[in-house]
């Protein structure tokens, strides 16, 4: 008697945290877009201090945007199939989607680190002008959110591995994936104001 | 190795300097000394440092900011006595020093003194007041007051190694930049409000979610005690105005350590945009302040005058109304920046009319006392002094809101008396009110009440006598922040300030006088019912100090007084044949250590250091994952030991003849 109340309550408790634990973490959210918000605006205000530096229409390649945009978008997809999978019970194809997330995460990390590079080589790095201070900001702390995301997935892939697919790791996963697809948001906004009005 | 972290970061540059610094070692060193003399470490660590329990939590918030209560008074006792006697003189300070004094007054009294304050009584009294055990996230909180500790703990070693900013609490570039701020000051202010303000970003939000999914049950949102709206209004707030300081902070960080442009004064830099994003923060900032002062006020109001709180529905709607507002006024503190007059007047007729929810408020305080019978307890007399004193700094706020009137009091002493009369009466008085009026319930006897009416008259009388003066010296033109000054007739003003000045250091003494007594006296004062003060909100049904629960079994809420309306159902104490076990979140080191963490991180940027930045930053992020894996962070209170604690509580209330 006494242990199935226990059970009861304890199952009561762990379900309200959780149901918590999702609420609080879209507020999280909320904190994080105002973050992006300020960056996108301070990137808007800065568009003209260019300082006769470099100017954005010579800076970006639209291939080389085309193909971030596809890494991020389609590591949006898979974790969506990796969180069907979770849905469905479906240990190993959940291990596996996470897996290609990351891959496609990290073809993306590279991709934005390589534009970087080529960038501050050409002498347009973050220190050459207002404008640029505010586009590497912007653009590096998405990447830098891809990256920490990363370690979530990686430390997630771990954890459904070892603990498999309980209410607690399940929960986990579905704040990942909000996370995720909040980064996948931000990256259409960067796409929308920082490279396509550049070629259009 | 060790950046440019060398011996000439002692500071040995004045004598005071160096008795700042040897006070600082001192008193952690005796601090240390005594808890080992004492046996204690273990009981510290155990009890105290790793718990998530919201009370504890809260009480750790308000120790805090009490020590920085003590370092804040002390800068404005030396900017005082230099302001007194430095007629056509150099005064005691040499002049980096004095801005150094400024720069950590403001920056300690926002962000280590009173963020703390109203976030400590925010954790002990709104989970109590919802009927709730604990907060929605236990262990974020911890993380939250150790965030906001090593933040503190930057500001303070900053007295021992290197200097503070001399760029004033809110750092303005290009003066804050690289080129004009070389030293490691500037960097001290961007860690120690970059580390702090993620904790109070989380807090937030922790107690956005508290708020909305741990009340008890049947308690609508309508029926929430003031305290916890004000609460609520204030999470939300921090919430979403932090974001803006962390953005602004490092920002600037960047443009010093990475030679990047936002507010540079070449290359494109636009220091301007400092001035908006630091406002959009620090106007909800200054709400952030005073609405939970507002709280305090409206629950001793109700209580100390024994009727229900007049216009419940209309301070709601006020809270909220000033919540919004508090976002749509910023531009208001750089009024001179030169923008157009209709932006100007916009912003101008935006501010006015937060005067409008607040005078509401005023009212509304004043009607809950008519004829009520009032009892002038220490907790009353500071919400009167709060009523009288806020009304005279808000009509100079409606003054300075018309911009004209700013061109001529920008950057005047007329500017530094108006935001000191909306904080001390604002946010502090209402601080000092909540601790008279919750001390019993957070350690079980009540505070000497005559000394807490020498703590009232003394910041009361040390208030007027300290800003007052400085009006006037706004209208004949005194700046802010002067070092030294040759006007003769700005000396008699000044040296009555000064007198001020020594009444609020007298009222600081007696705040710690009163503690001394109180717990001296402690058994004379016991609160053996947990309501001492014939409350109506729910805090007041559990017992003083509560149990790590709160509450055995949640009670059910139809009212806004709930806790009145069972006192006269005769419903208050139920104490049933059996209960539930409880499930609780076990205490944890974890939070300890993320500040402690998070303290390299800042301590490793503002030196350079970079090595340690990055092994601090591994730290926090693999400390994150561990604690990510763990299921069960819980521990169960069984049936028996609620028993235990329950019946000995109801002994205590027969023995009060409450039963």
């Amino acid at each position: 008697m006494n242990q199935d109340m226990l059970r009861q309550v304890m199952s009561e408790h762990r379900e309200d945290c959780l149901d918590n634990r999702e609420f609080g973490f879209w507020l999280y959210l909320m904190t994080d877009a105002i973050i992006f918000a300020l960056l996108f605006a301070t990137y808007v205000s800065m568009f003209r201090n260019t300082a006769n530096g470099p100017e954005p229409i010579h800076l970006f390649d639209l291939k080389h945007v085309f193909f971030e945009t596809a890494c991020l978008l389609i590591s949006s997809v898979t974790f969506g199939f990796a969180w069907l999978a979770a849905m469905n019970k479906k240990r190993p194809s959940v291990i596996l989607w996470l897996i290609i997330t990351i891959v496609f995460g990290v073809a993306f990390v590279f991709l934005e680190v390589v534009e970087f590079l080529e960038m501050i080589q050409e002498g347009a790095g973050p220190q050459a002008s207002g404008y640029l201070s505010s586009f590497f900001t912007l653009v590096a702390t998405h990447g830098i959110h891809v990256s920490i995301g990363m370690i979530g997935i990686l430390t997630m892939t771990l954890q459904v591995f070892m603990k498999g697919l309980t209410p607690q790791v399940c929960s986990r996963l579905f704040r990942l994936g909000l996370f995720w697809h909040f980064l996948d948001i931000v990256w259409i906004g960067i796409f929308s104001v920082v490279y396509l009005p550049v070629f259009i | 190795m060790l950046g440019r972290l060398t011996i000439d970061a002692l500071p040995l540059y004045s004598w005071i300097a160096v008795g700042g610094a040897l006070v600082t070692v001192m008193a952690v060193l005796l601090t240390a000394l005594i808890v080992t003399w004492a046996g204690k470490w273990r009981y510290l660590w155990e009890e105290w440092l790793t718990s998530v329990d919201h009370k504890r939590i809260g009480i750790m918030y308000i120790l805090l900011s009490l020590v920085m209560l003590v370092r804040g008074v002390i800068e404005a006792i030396m900017m005082r006595t230099q302001q007194a006697i430095a007629l056509n003189n150099e005064g005691y300070l040499p002049p980096e020093h004095f801005e150094q004094i400024f720069t950590t007054h403001g920056t300690i009294m926002i962000f280590f003194m009173a963020m703390p304050f109203l976030t400590g009584l925010i954790n002990v009294v709104v989970p109590q007041q919802l009927g709730a055990r604990d907060v929605a996230f236990p262990f974020m909180n911890s993380v939250s007051l150790w965030l906001t500790a090593a933040g503190a703990g930057l500001v303070g070693i900053s007295l021992v190694l290197g200097k503070f900013s001399t760029a004033g609490w809110t750092g303005y570039p290009p003066y804050s930049g690289i080129g004009f701020s070389p030293g490691v000051g500037v960097d001290y202010w961007i860690w120690a409000l970059l580390v702090s303000g993620v904790g109070s970003t989380m807090t937030g939000i922790n107690f956005i979610t508290t708020i909305l999914k741990c009340r008890a049950p049947g308690m609508e949102l309508m029926q929430m005690p003031l305290f916890v709206w004000t609460a609520f209004c204030t999470s939300i707030l921090m919430a979403f105005a932090f974001p803006a300081l962390t953005v602004v902070a490092a920002l600037l960080g960047l443009d010093r350590t990475l030679g990047m442009h936002f507010f540079t004064n070449e290359l494109g830099g636009n220091m301007m945009n400092f001035a908006n994003l630091i406002w959009i923060w620090g106007h909800p900032e200054v709400y952030i302040l005073i609405l939970p002062a507002f709280g305090v006020y409206s629950e001793v109001t109700a209580v100390f005058s024994k009727k229900r709180l007049f216009g419940y529905r209309s301070l709601v709607y006020a809270t909220m109304a000033i919540g919004l507002l508090s976002f749509t006024v910023w531009l208001h503190h750089f009024f001179t920046m030169g923008s157009s007059p209709n932006v100007n007047a916009i912003f101008g007729i935006a501010t006015m009319i937060i005067a409008v929810p607040t005078g509401v408020k005023i009212f509304d305080w004043l009607f809950t006392m008519v004829r009520g019978r009032i009892v002038f307890h220490p907790a009353m007399l500071f919400t009167i002094g709060f009523i009288i004193t806020f009304v005279i700094g808000g009509i100079t706020g409606v003054l300075l809101a018309i911009p004209p009137v700013d061109y001529l009091m920008h950057n005047s002493t007329f500017l530094v008396a108006h935001f000191h009369n909306m904080l001390i009466p604002g946010a502090l008085f209402g601080y000092f009110a909540g601790t008279q009026f919750w001390f019993p319930k957070a350690f079980g006897f009540k505070l000497n009440e005559f000394w807490g009416k020498v703590v009232f008259y003394c910041w009361f009388i040390g208030f007027y006598l300290a800003f007052m003066p400085l009006y006037a010296l706004g209208l004949l033109g005194m700046p802010r922040r002067l070092e030294q000054y040759t006007h003769p007739d700005w000396q008699p003003f000044l040296l009555v300030a000064f007198t001020g000045a020594c009444f609020v250091l007298l009222g600081l003494f007696s705040v710690f006088m009163q503690f001394y007594v109180s717990i001296r006296d402690r058994n004379e004062n016991r609160d053996l019912t947990g309501d001492p003060w014939d409350g109506r909100t729910l805090e007041w049904a559990t017992s003083s100090p509560a149990a790590p629960y709160n509450f055995a079994v949640i009670p059910d809420v139809s009212n806004v007084d709930a806790f009145w309306e069972m006192k006269n159902k005769g419903e208050a104490y139920h104490f049933p044949d059996q209960y539930k076990p409880i499930i609780m979140p076990a205490n944890t080191g974890a939070g300890v250590l993320i500040g402690l963490f998070g303290f390299l991180v800042g301590f490793a940027f503002v030196w350079y250091i970079w090595w340690l930045a990055i092994l601090a930053m591994i730290g926090v992020i693999a400390t994150l994952i561990v604690r990510s894996c763990n299921d069960y962070g819980e521990e169960i209170i069984t049936s028996e030991a609620i028993m235990a604690i329950e019946s000995q509580r109801k002994a205590q209330l027969m023995s009060q003849g409450k039963l």
